[in-house]
């Protein structure tokens, strides 16, 4: 057998169906073998490979199978690079395989050579060059391993072309093992105790759930502990929808642009839960005073997150499931004397319920907000919502709930732009079975457009909502707040193309929508095509996403609340 | 030196060990790991270990006990990392070796310098009429103090392995 068939033989063994990506000359023989085996393997031509990448990483966020996804070498494979280490910062499994030149040619700076062993390595959880093509189906393998065991992560696979091509003599087997690889999957039950301890001896606990809790598909044991403890509960921007949003015990996403109250939980709280959630700096904000006066217990699957950015008291690693499951017996045996919370509890639902009756008031006109407190009141609880990266995104964050996880795809750690448009095509071949919605801007949308292409080709069909306010609105935002609105490159003005025009020129519909009253009938109208859909909804130009705690500041220095943090920046600028 | 820079900053050197599987790039992986994760190296030496296809990585950096953590629960994440092995000061030995290029043109230079090596069991592995190789190997500090003394003859060249060490038995003398 030749290196291509065992490869595509290894592929179909650990049961990848779908493969995102594009030829070129280095993958030739792959694709080759792909060719012959498309009754298994269905391969989906990209019009950009980063697209393919994001792509493949919407696919593996909905199935939790790692998403494929293969280029050619040198630009091919560079090209990959941002998808790999938006996978990388989210935590997405993920197989990338590139294009290489012949082994003998490695070095040379033969055409379309990179060095793409070198240069994925920081940003994968591990990569691999295959040189010998009897190590073809064994490399694959442990690739599959280190990207789905532990925390998941992208791995990326070298692939010389002449590898492709050789004989292979050794078999397929069925597994590997690496002797140098072992996460750590069961808790200690010593620290469940201690935080037990700790949870039964606070006064106002609250619970931060982050994408961990969604990869390790521990909703169940999320919402039992949550229920029967009644500790409210955050979530990060990756663990959004892990916990029902509308329960009384929710407190939305924390953070830069989280909720004023789950902010106000988290400058108060006296006994911080951290669980599958990495303390990324978007939700802390300055560490220096980030929950200083709590007690906090951090569970995480990866040991080295534990102590990186905060000083913790209990440290739990393993996976969040079982974690969970552990805490709730824990919880329920536990001889600790559990103090009254529901003073804490009443006075942090107060403080939601006037938030949120403040942000009704403002909802009108054609602003980020409205539009998707709309669409959110439009969207069933099955519908999945990508987004790109920027205002709408945040606006997304705040305003949509969810009661589902793996219904919000988004680029959380990375914040890659782009993302939108290929991941909801890639969440859609995962779960054909449900709408997916593509919340994007039109600087992110622009980025990786093309995709529209790949989605005609295939009859996939999402809706894309494009947010257009004409700007990087994010960035504009920060300008008027911090830089005296000096508006430096975010503007796009009338350059904007005609969005539903370029829709037509991919041989797609769409439709603008300039007033409010057109909005819903605009989400039917794309509810009813058949083919992917942009709504193109001309939103107000300079809207910022409130409140915000300015960057390296604390959460207490939270600007522009309704509510609870009333301050313009000015009042905020000197304090420390 | 920039390493004694950082080391005024933090006064705290620790010791490690990575057992490694023997592949191509695994140095590169641990190295890469100290730039992107914001870590000072002092010293890395790399060598093979009892265990066939495992080789040794001795590492030596500056940082708290915070930093210590972070690193080498960020070393045992990578998948070529079999083990990672604390080198406390107090229970290894650890050694250097430099090779010094010393300018000797006179007499008395050469005699002194002669004297100097006696004391601090170096060796003198070249000579010529300008100048004389020495070697000299110990523990870092010795090599530092030895190269201190010898600097106002003139030092043209050096060479230094970097820091290797190794953690002493148990029931050892805990002597140098």
């Amino acid at each position: 057998m030749k290196g291509n068939e065992v490869l595509v033989k290894t592929l179909i063994k650990k049961d990848v169906d779908k493969i995102f990506g594009i030829t070129g000359g280095a993958v030739i023989p792959l694709y080759d073998s792909l060719y012959r085996h498309k009754d298994k393997i269905t391969t989906f031509m990209c019009r950009h490979e980063q697209g393919a990448a994001h792509m493949a990483s919407g696919y593996a966020r909905v199935t939790g199978k790692p998403g494929v996804v293969v280029a050619t070498s040198g630009p091919g494979g560079t090209n990959i690079v941002t998808g790999i280490m938006d996978a990388y910062m989210d935590s997405t499994p993920m197989i990338a395989m590139g294009g290489q030149v012949p082994v003998r040619m490695i070095g040379g700076d033969s055409f379309q050579e990179t060095d793409m062993m070198g240069i994925t390595m920081p940003i994968t959880k591990h990569n691999f060059q295959i040189r010998n093509p009897e190590k073809l189906s064994e490399t694959i393998l442990k690739a599959f391993k280190i990207a789905t065991e532990g925390r998941p992560g992208p791995v990326y696979i070298d692939l010389p072309k002449d590898v492709q091509t050789q004989d292979v003599r050794s078999e397929i087997p069925d597994s590997v093992s690496i002797p140098s690889y072992k996460p750590i999957s069961s808790p200690n039950p010593l620290p469940i105790k201690k935080a037990v301890e700790l949870i039964s001896g606070s006064e106002r606990p609250m619970i931060i759930a982050g994408g961990g809790c969604i990869i390790a598909d521990a909703q169940k044991e999320l919402f039992d502990f949550v229920e029967a403890s009644s500790i409210p509960i955050s979530t990060t921007t990756m663990g959004k929808g892990i916990f029902p949003e509308r329960h009384d015990l929710s407190l939305g996403v924390i953070g830069m642009h989280g909720e004023e109250f789950a902010n106000y939980a988290a400058i108060n709280t006296d006994c911080l839960i951290s669980i599958g959630c990495r303390f990324s700096d978007r939700i802390t904000g300055s560490l220096k005073t980030f929950c200083v006066n709590a007690k906090i217990i951090h569970a995480d699957i990866d040991p080295s997150e534990i102590g990186k950015n905060v000083k913790v008291d209990v440290p739990i690693v393993g996976d969040a499931k079982e974690i969970l499951k552990m805490l709730m017996k824990e919880y329920s045996v536990s001889h600790h004397k559990k103090k009254d919370i529901s003073a804490w509890v009443k006075k942090l639902q107060e403080l939601k319920k006037a938030t949120l009756e403040c942000e009704e008031k403002e909802m009108e006109g054609m602003t980020q907000a409205n539009m998707l407190n709309i669409f959110d009141e439009f969207k069933n609880e099955d519908d999945i919502v990508v987004t790109g990266v920027g205002q709408h995104q945040m606006f997304g964050m705040h305003y949509l709930t969810f009661s589902k996880p793996k219904k919000w795809l988004t680029s959380g750690g990375a914040g890659t732009m782009g993302y939108g448009l290929p991941a909801a095509l890639g969440a859609k071949i995962g779960a054909p079975q449900f709408e997916v919605y593509d919340i994007d801007g039109d600087g992110s949308f622009q980025m990786t457009v093309q995709e529209l292409s790949t989605a005609k080709q295939y009859g996939i069909k999402v809706i894309v909502i494009i947010m257009n306010n004409g700007h990087l609105g994010m960035v504009r935002q920060w300008l008027e707040i911090f830089q005296d609105s000096r508006y430096s490159n975010v503007v796009f003005g009338d350059s904007n193309p005609d969005f539903v025009a370029l829709a037509k020129a991919y041989k797609l519909d769409g439709i603008k929508v300039t007033k409010e009253s057109e909005f819903v009938e605009a989400l039917k109208l794309a509810k009813k095509s058949k083919e992917t859909f942009i709504i193109d909804v001309h939103v107000k130009k300079d809207e910022n996403i409130l409140p915000m705690v300015p960057p390296g500041r604390g959460l207490h220095q939270s600007i522009c609340g309704r509510h609870i943090f009333t301050k313009k920046w000015e009042d905020v600028k000197n304090v420390q | 030196m920039y390493s004694d820079r950082i080391a005024e900053l933090n006064p705290h050197p620790h010791t490690i060990a990575l057992l490694v599987n023997d592949e191509p790039g695994v140095f590169s992986r641990v190295s890469n790991l100290f730039m992107k994760r914001n870590f000072n190296i002092n010293t890395i030496t790399v060598g093979s270990s009892v265990r066939q296809g495992i080789s040794k990585i001795t590492i030596t950096f500056f940082g708290d006990d915070r930093v210590y953590e972070q690193l080498v629960k960020q070393l045992s994440k990578l998948i070529d990392v079999v083990k990672t092995i604390d080198l406390p000061e107090q229970e290894s030995v650890i050694r250097d070796l430099a090779l010094l290029k010393v300018r000797t043109k006179k007499v008395e230079d050469q005699n002194q310098l002669m004297n100097y090596c006696k004391a601090y069991r170096a060796r003198i592995v070249d000579v010529s009429s300008k100048e004389m190789i020495v070697e000299i190997a110990g523990k870092p500090k010795k090599v530092d103090t030895f190269i201190d003394l010898v600097k106002p003859f003139g030092i043209s060249d050096i060479s230094r392995t970097g820091i290797t060490a190794i953690l002493r038995s148990q029931n050892g003398n805990g002597r140098n």
